[in-house]
């Protein structure tokens, strides 16, 4: 045996294919990561990330290929055997107990004992440190879960992999819930991880930021590699293009609006969360037609009972919601609905859709019970099926036929149903939350699109997203929720991307040094309650 | 319509197989009650012969025809108070105490009907032994609705509680005179008599309309929609503007109504409240609704088999000396087994159900939820 020029990569996935009934979810596909290095996955949803993520990290079982690590063939039977060999996952959702503290989470699993029978816990508080030293983050070990903020629980799961001595960590959309500052803050980690010699595979649908910290971009579709880039060769529109297969819009061109008379108007609005606590605490602001008005802030700071209060599906303990002039504050969600009031909600499956009903049904999930959808009590399914043909072709909803059970679509089609029906009537206002989440390039596209069509045919639309670029891509104005209250309004057009950013994470404020109350309504919402400290 | 077809074979297949798998489980059990027997010896055929005479039993004449027709009447009533309730995400277990207060109802207002003409104090005593049943049913549907109580506890609670009561009912307050055990007055005119030499009788008839009945509720109109969508998402039934809490409401007191039509029926036929009329049917429902996979035509299907298999019990008794209590040792199987989806796929090796399978799910899942609307 010679000896090799350099040595061989970290990691080498040779040929995975992996079949499911019907699909290839891998189809051959080839992907190398050298020791220090930041190799980036880009895909759309469904392209076949997870899925080859979860044949290295043992989780599936590949029809074909074969897994080297420096070099040698392995066999990853399951997670366990995955992290033997130095693998490490951090998920997108954390997979964290939020009422143990760091050290007992990290611990789990992977328990250092003094004996058989009870933990070395000092021990294992004095690797927690060292590591957190090493990589330029410090953790406080005896903090609980619940009590740190995303980005910090984040590198919870990071400390995690590394105590584990993972040396290829798989990050798994891992700024999908951070602030920008958090997502600087996250970078400067994963660089410092790679300085280290440790191999980063960073998963994201997030061009502009893959092309920030990616030493080498593979963009797979349909389950096969299509392209494998530098960053400096590259560019967002070339990215997208790779990804979807054809050549996209990335901002849609919002064009000009004509805001007319407010719609939606919501005054002093008080609202609880299910535990009690007062988390939208006297919220003003008023949307008119012909515009959008987006609502940027950290999940957990009030936008999700907000939105409930100005739709129907929780009370609000003060003030007033208008529509049209008309105080609906009391109203039902149907007689909300009747008065014009359209809603796309957050979570598509829980709200928007009841998955094992056909296509047809959920079209008229909210008018089933009108003319012609129904004559006294009698459903008239020929009605409903002739209206489900006209508007599964009007929205591009790709589906064999209007009888498949919603829940077999993919998500950006289970997301055009719910758009389908809540945009297919005349509409006052329209709230849309979170509209795009978890969707390919391809339908926030058309989401966006539909959006506009709507703002410049007079509706008054309200925004939330969690998605900063989604709301200064789309709004006329912005206005931040910071702990329940609305703390900024500004003009969506001039509006700087920074400035916001500060604006959610602070409330215009200067970070408090302690945590005011000793229990948040909102963990993990607010980053002064961050009990590590970043030193 | 070939896709249509398709879809009710998947639907049929599990039970088809649990029944299947059930029967070669107790064909163990009925060799083994050879040996108990007074002949005690192994007859390898012994199944054989008793299955085979539990089907001449059945169906060997229009008598056993009638007899099974007769036994399954009710069970159809209690698989919809169970089945339909499943449809909403409902689990109800009280069909017997709806069964109880049905029957109940309808021997006290049969006997004030008893001098009436039979076409008014049949349905008049039928009525009330719904609206009774109803109620019955309605006191869980509030509980869960207003106060999140789970109906599952609720229902068990109710079924005790409403054993005392009627129980106490019948050997005090309305205990006939004259009879050496305690049972309430005659109901005269509204007795469910037999026709012809068979037992068949007019509230057959009753249980036979409830399946399409039930099926044009489900399936044809809006309140039908929105059970469906409440039992399979309450969440997006709610952020659609239908009424989840008040639909459960609803959904239990249509259930206690069917359960409280089969009390009156049974009742009926008998032509009086006896002390003990702790018959099965109740807890029956369960296996019938889940063999019927809620489908009102399913569950039509399954109680005709329970009631053959009841109907020709005796002449397996008499036939093959295999006692009639294996008949209840089938239907406790088949539950097992329907209830181990899993397990049947797995020996069948048949694909795993996909998105929405279920009513399995509503037994597993709603605990502990939070209602909403």
């Amino acid at each position: 045996m010679s000896v090799a020029q350099s040595p061989p990569p970290r990691l080498q996935m040779r040929g995975i294919t992996k079949r499911f009934p019907g699909v290839i979810a891998n189809d051959k596909i080839d992907l190398d990561v050298k020791a220090g290095e930041i190799h980036a996955l880009l895909g759309e949803n469904g392209a076949g990330k997870t899925t080859l993520m979860n044949v290295l990290f043992g989780l599936a079982r590949p029809d074909e290929g074969e897994i080297l690590i420096d070099g040698n063939p392995v066999q990853i039977a399951d997670p366990a055997d995955a992290i033997a060999r130095g693998i490490g996952m951090v998920h997108q959702h954390f997979m964290l107990i939020p009422v143990l503290t760091v050290a007992e989470n990290i611990l789990l699993g992977a328990e250092t004992m003094a004996n058989p029978i009870f933990l070395d816990r000092s021990e294992a508080r004095r690797r927690i440190i060292e590591l957190g030293k090493r990589f330029g983050f410090e953790l406080d070990p005896d903090a609980k879960v619940e009590t740190l903020s995303v980005g910090w629980q984040q590198r919870v799961e990071i400390l995690k992999a590394l105590y584990r001595q993972a040396r290829i960590l798989v990050l798994d959309e891992p700024t999908a819930t951070l602030t920008p500052q958090e997502t600087v803050e996250v970078f400067a980690v994963i660089r410092r991880l790679a300085a280290e010699g440790h191999s980063i595979i960073f998963i994201s649908h997030k061009l502009y930021e893959v092309l920030e910290i990616a030493d080498r971009i593979t963009v797979i579709r349909r389950g096969q590699v299509v392209g494998s880039r530098l960053p400096s060769e590259t560019n967002e529109d070339d990215l997208a293009a790779l990804m979807v297969g054809r050549q996209v819009k990335l901002a849609v061109d919002r064009g000009t609006s004509h805001p007319a008379e407010p719609v939606l108007t919501v005054e002093n609005l008080k609202v609880k969360s299910d535990r009690g606590q007062e988390v939208v605490r006297g919220v003003n602001f008023s949307v008119r037609a012909g515009e959008i008005l987006g609502i940027a802030g950290v999940a957990g700071n009030g936008q999700d009972e907000l939105v409930e209060a100005i739709t129907g599906l929780r009370r609000s303990t003060e003030g007033v919601v208008r529509l049209a002039g008309e105080d609906i504050t009391g109203w039902t969600v149907r007689q909300r609905r009747e008065h014009g009031l359209g809603y796309v909600p957050g979570d598509r499956q829980k709200y928007g859709l009841v998955l094992g009903f056909p296509i047809s049904d959920n079209l008229v999930l909210t008018q089933y019970y009108k003319s012609p959808f129904a004559r006294g009590i009698q459903k008239q399914d020929a009605a409903i099926e002739q209206w489900a043909q006209r508007t599964i072709e009007e929205f591009d909803i790709r589906t064999p036929s209007w009888a498949v059970p919603a829940g077999t679509l993919s998500g950006g089609n289970q997301q055009k149903v719910i758009v389908a029906r809540e945009f297919s009537r005349d509409l006052k206002a329209l709230v849309l939350d979170q509209p795009t989440r978890g969707l390919d390039v391809g339908s926030i596209e058309f989401i966006h699109k539909q959006a506009i069509g709507k703002r410049d045919a007079g509706t008054g639309i309200l925004l939330v997203s969690a998605e900063l670029d989604e709301i200064l891509e789309l709004s006329d104005r912005i206005a931040v929720m910071y702990r329940g209250e609305i703390v900024a309004v500004v003009d969506g057009r001039t509006a700087n991307k920074e400035e916001i950013g500060l604006l959610m994470a602070t409330g215009g404020r200067a970070p408090a040094k302690e945590s005011p109350t000793g229990t948040s309504s909102q963990p993990g919402a607010d980053p002064d309650t961050i009990r590590g400290g970043t030193s | 319509m070939k896709a249509r077809l398709r879809s009710y074979a998947g639907l049929m297949l599990v039970p088809a197989l649990s029944i299947l798998l059930a029967l070669l489980v107790a064909s163990v059990l009925i060799i083994a009650s050879g040996l108990v027997g007074t002949e005690k010896k192994v007859n390898l055929l012994l199944p054989l012969i008793a299955y085979r005479s539990l089907i001449v039993g059945a169906f060997g004449n229009f008598k056993g025809i009638a007899n099974m027709v007769v036994a399954a009447a009710p069970l159809m009533l209690t698989g919809l108070a169970v089945g339909v309730g499943l449809k909403a995400g409902l689990f109800n277990i009280g069909a017997t105490g709806q069964v109880l207060s049905g029957g109940l109802a309808a021997a006290l207002i049969g006997m004030q009907v008893a001098d009436a003409p039979v076409l008014i104090a049949i349905p008049v005593a039928m009525l009330g032994g719904m609206l009774a049943g109803a109620l019955a049913g309605f006191i869980p549907g509030f509980l869960k609705a207003f106060t999140g109580a789970h109906e599952v506890v609720t229902t068990i609670m109710l079924n005790a509680l409403i054993q005392l009561i009627v129980s106490g009912l019948v050997n005090d307050v309305f205990r006939a005179p004259g009879f050496s055990f305690a049972r309430t007055a005659p109901v005269g005119s509204a007795e469910l008599t037999g026709l012809g030499n068979t037992t068949l009788h007019l509230g057959v008839i009753f249980a036979l309309v409830c399946i399409p009945l039930s099926y044009w509720l489900l399936w044809r109109t809006t309140v039908g929609f929105e059970i469906r969508a409440v039992g399979a998402n309450p969440t997006a039934a709610f952020y659609a503007g239908m009424k989840p809490r008040r639909m459960m409401i609803l959904t239990m007191s249509l259930c206690g109504a069917f359960a409280g039509l089969a009390g009156a029926i049974e009742v009926l036929r008998l032509g009086y409240y006896p002390a003990v009329f702790g018959t099965g049917i109740g807890f029956d429902g369960i296996t019938v609704a889940l063999l019927g996979q809620s489908n009102p035509i399913g569950i039509m299907l399954s109680a005709l088999l329970l009631g053959a298999m009841r109907a020709g019990a005796p002449l397996m008794q008499i036939q093959a000396r295999v006692p009639v209590e294996i008949i209840d040792v089938i239907q406790g199987i088949i539950l097992i087994f329907l209830a181990a989806e899993i397990v049947v796929r797995k020996i069948f090796r048949l694909r795993t159900a996909g998105v929405g399978a279920g009513e399995l799910q509503t037994i597993t899942r709603t605990y502990g939820e939070k209602v909403v609307g």
